[in-house]
């Protein structure tokens, strides 16, 4: 019955890195603006053409 | 041909910000504009190749039509912008600006796309939820002022005033963390605790022991850090001598984790752990939920973040801006059309129209001349013109209202909440029932006295009572913010279902604030058309007004047009006479009075006149009459003279009092006054004159048209458009009363089941542990779908 012990000390560790991980995302500020990221990553970065830049789009 | 044009223009939308084009319609290739503001944002845009912003949302433009111009120069002295940056260095500063008009995908694509529109930008990064701008930028190749006016040359001015930039951004980060390591450390403890609830054998006796042992360590954070502030709160209200909900909590916490940890270190138990974390999870989530409001919206602004952060004053001969708090008694200062005057000042020019309307509640613009005393606060229309300052901000005639001291107390002290009232019976019940239950235990089993005592303290413990209110409130407060009321917290819910009479604001709330312009008379299109040509030559604000008010446009020239100072403007177009001002200028044999009305006379007949007028919110007379049928006192509270008081005697109900010329402090007395004579006052206005009445008020409500504007202190900030539901909005508060009384019935029932295990004796830790959650989860149920319910049966009902 050791092997349980131990494989419960090891789930715990984990699940504390996850924790510390959680946290310091927090204090980094990622959580602050839920919905800009969500967008952001939708943005295409377009090359610059300059050919392009003189029709008008409709 | 004028008339089908017309009709063409109302049907037209603007191909940059979405609105219908209603004075005229500007092309540019196939694009439809409605005004040049618009135009030009499409043609930077477009010269940048940035044209993708109109691709990622439907017409997402910020509308410039009613925008005015700043300069920002005062943006561009070091020690103004000293006192905004964020970081300041040779190479490299920083800001963050707080942009009202942030509203969509595009906004956020465009304002993340700066720098190439000015290369001195290195980075711009915008917070949606904030509506906030961080741009970093080189000093040396782009100064602030510059940034500053290339936002707004965009749409998307910047906020700029002293208090913003101070305020830190609060942030419930802690609460999170906190609530973080409870749920983590209650996963955990509840899955360690399984292993016994479903019967370990006694030759697992040592991995009972680690089991518990390791329970007892993964508690410890969350009684010294998570419900830390329970006990220091309940330490407080003791200090003070009342009873809140924190105190039987506290009390709970505390027996509940002192058990366990006697059953645990004395080896007789596995103790109550998983109930105690359970409880502190559930709790914080509550506290969580009731924390969450709008970030963007800012519900304690004073007269600091309405009066602009600097203005230009005159420092030998020449013009410098300075900031508004430095100004003396003497200084010479220059406002421009549509800036405010930060100050009482004397005129120095020889005319100005002024625009009290956000700071009496007078709802015309007001003519002063030269030598006139001009009280700060009140906005300029038209040609730039000198002020001498006659007064400090602090103590002008306006400001002074902030140093009375209803903005000085700390607030909402007078009223006692019905958590609060509840938990306090609740806890001398519990008291009582704990000694009594020990006493007779003492007497029978004496060996077993501490064990019940403990195990009542424990089940007493409200968490499904302290949960209930977050949980009806915060709900409640949602369903208002869906229909544009936005509340500063919910405890306002609760005060609002108590109010019985009502206190309006005249210029901004029953009427709209801006002023618009009707016409008298008859006059053809063609006929029109000239007088928006000869208005257009001239600057005058009502001449601007005039134009505004005109849609169809002529090509026409004006011929021999000139403008007689304080009288009238005339001019010649397709050979008539056209002339418009005064009644005597245009020799209009009537009433001689009026300073609002602009006369026409065509070839020296007079047609008609334009009348600057406000019109009433739709839906305020249903409103007043639902009101009045509750058998709610209504008043009127009007900055104006009493010109418009036949209008407001006919859309308000007879027993309603009205009362004019009321001067701000008149207006915090009346609402004080009220409130001595036993009322719950609401008081719902929109300009700097409501704020001592907002303040005193059981209840102000701030009225908006548009919230990213400045609105004063208030409980919270109403969409103009949502005033007339306003009854709709009382009765759903007091509906959330009732939905709270019912949860507080069933937390009662749940926590009697468990009193009565407790006091006989029968309380295991499982049944701890099953109780607990499904009185939590069930009160929150409850209390969630009932207001979804109730609002969308009230809203149904409406519509």
């Amino acid at each position: 019955m050791e092997i349980i012990t131990l494989l419960i000390f090891i789930s715990l560790t984990i699940a504390l890195v996850f924790l510390g991980a959680f946290i310091w995302n927090m204090k980094s500020g990622q959580y602050d603006d839920t919905y800009g990221p969500s967008v952001r990553m939708l943005f295409e970065d377009k090359k610059k053409n300059p050919t392009d830049t003189k029709t008008l789009k409709k | 041909m004028e008339i089908a044009d017309q009709r063409i223009a109302a049907k037209v939308n603007c191909y940059h910000c979405g609105l219908p084009c209603e004075e005229k319609v500007i092309s540019l290739g196939d694009n439809s504009f409605c005004c040049t503001g618009c135009k030009t944002v499409y043609e930077i845009l477009n010269e940048n190749n940035l044209c993708e912003y109109y691709e990622l949302d439907q017409k997402p433009g910020v509308s410039l039509r009613h925008v005015h111009e700043e300069s920002y120069a005062y943006l561009d002295e070091p020690h103004v912008a000293k006192k905004i940056l964020a970081f300041a260095s040779d190479s490299f500063s920083r800001i963050q600006f707080s942009v009202p008009a942030i509203h969509c995908i595009s906004c956020i694509w465009l304002l993340e796309n700066l720098q190439r529109l000015n290369s001195g930008v290195i980075k711009s990064e915008v917070n949606f939820s904030r509506k906030q701008v961080t741009i970093d930028f080189s000093p040396a190749k782009v100064s602030l002022g510059a940034i500053a006016r290339l936002l707004a040359s965009l749409g998307y001015a910047p906020s700029v005033s002293l208090e913003r930039q101070t305020a830190a951004s609060p942030t419930n980060r802690g609460l999170i963390t906190k609530l973080a390591i409870a749920g983590f450390c209650f996963g955990n403890i509840m899955l360690l605790s399984f292993p016994e609830y479903l019967g370990l054998d006694e030759a697992d006796h040592q991995l009972k022991l680690v089991f518990s042992y390791l329970n007892l360590f993964l508690a410890l954070p969350v009684i010294l850090y998570s419900g830390q502030e329970y006990f220091s709160a309940a330490w407080r209200s003791y200090k003070q001598k009342l009873i809140n909900i924190d105190v039987p909590i506290a009390v709970g916490l505390a027996a509940l984790f002192l058990r366990s940890s006697y059953d645990i270190l004395s080896h007789t138990g596995p103790g109550y752990l998983d109930s105690l974390s359970g409880l502190v999870f559930f709790l914080l989530i509550g506290r969580w939920f009731q924390s969450k409001t709008y970030d963007s919206l800012a519900f304690d602004r004073d007269y600091k973040s309405y009066f602009p952060l600097a203005i230009n004053k005159k420092i030998n001969d020449e013009w410098k801006p300075v900031l508004v708090y430095d100004l003396q008694k003497g200084d010479v200062i220059r406002v421009r059309n549509m800036e405010i005057i930060p100050a009482d000042s004397y005129l120095n020019d020889a005319e100005a129209y002024i625009d009290y309307s956000f700071v009496t509640g007078e709802s015309k613009p007001v003519y002063a001349t030269e030598g006139d005393y001009i009280y700060g606060g009140g906005r300029l229309i038209g040609q730039p013109v000198e002020f001498i300052v006659e007064k400090k901000i602090s103590q002008s005639h306006l400001t002074s209202l902030w140093n009375n001291d209803v903005f000085h107390k700390k607030d909402e002290s007078h009223y006692k909440k019905i958590i609060d009232r509840t938990a306090q019976k609740f806890t001398w019940a519990v008291m009582g029932l704990s000694v009594i239950t020990a006493m007779y235990w003492w007497l029978v089993v004496p060996t077993q006295m501490w064990l019940v005592f403990t195990a009542v303290l424990m089940v007493a413990c409200p968490c499904a009572l302290a949960l209930a209110a977050p949980f009806t409130f915060g709900n409640m407060l949602r369903v208002f913010g869906r229909h544009g009321f936005y509340l500063k917290n919910a405890d306002v819910i609760e005060r609002l279902a108590a109010i019985d009479s009502v206190v309006f604001d005249k210029t901004g709330t029953v009427t709209y604030g801006a002023s618009e312009i009707k016409l008298t008379g008859h006059l053809t299109n063609t006929e029109l058309s000239w007088i928006k040509t000869l208005a257009d030559t001239s600057t005058h604000p009502l001449s601007r007004l005039v134009s505004k008010s005109i849609s169809s446009e002529s090509l026409e020239l004006v011929k021999s047009f000139s403008e007689v100072p304080s009288k009238g403007i005339q001019g010649i177009i397709a050979n008539h006479a056209i002339k418009l001002g005064s009644s005597s200028f245009v020799g209009f044999e009537g009433e001689q009075n009026t300073k609002s009305k602009v006369y026409v006379s065509i070839d020296g007949i007079v047609r008609g006149y334009f009348n600057i007028e406000t019109s009433i919110r739709s839906g305020m007379q249903t409103l007043l009459n639902k009101l009045s049928f509750k058998k709610i006192p209504i008043y009127l509270l009007s900055g104006d003279h009493s010109s418009e008081e036949e209008r407001m005697k006919s859309i308000f109900p007879l027993d309603a009092k009205l009362h004019f010329d009321q001067t701000p402090l008149d207006k915090l007395h009346f609402v004080s006054n009220l409130q001595q004579n036993g009322f719950r006052v609401m008081m719902v206005g929109d300009g700097l004159n409501d704020s001592g009445a907002l303040k005193q008020s059981d209840v102000g409500i701030a009225v908006t048209d548009d919230t990213g504007v400045f609105t004063p202190a208030s409980d919270g900030i109403l969409k103009g458009g949502q005033l007339q539901n306003l009854n709709q909005f009382i009765k759903l508060s007091k509906s959330a009363i009732t939905i709270l009384k019912i949860a507080f019935g069933v937390s009662f029932f749940y926590n009697t089941i468990a009193l009565g295990f407790a006091v006989s004796g029968h309380l295991s830790p499982l049944i701890a542990a099953i109780l607990m959650p499904i009185s939590s989860v069930s009160v929150v149920g409850f209390s969630t779908l009932a207001v979804n319910w109730v609002a969308r049966n009230q809203f149904k009902q409406k519509n």
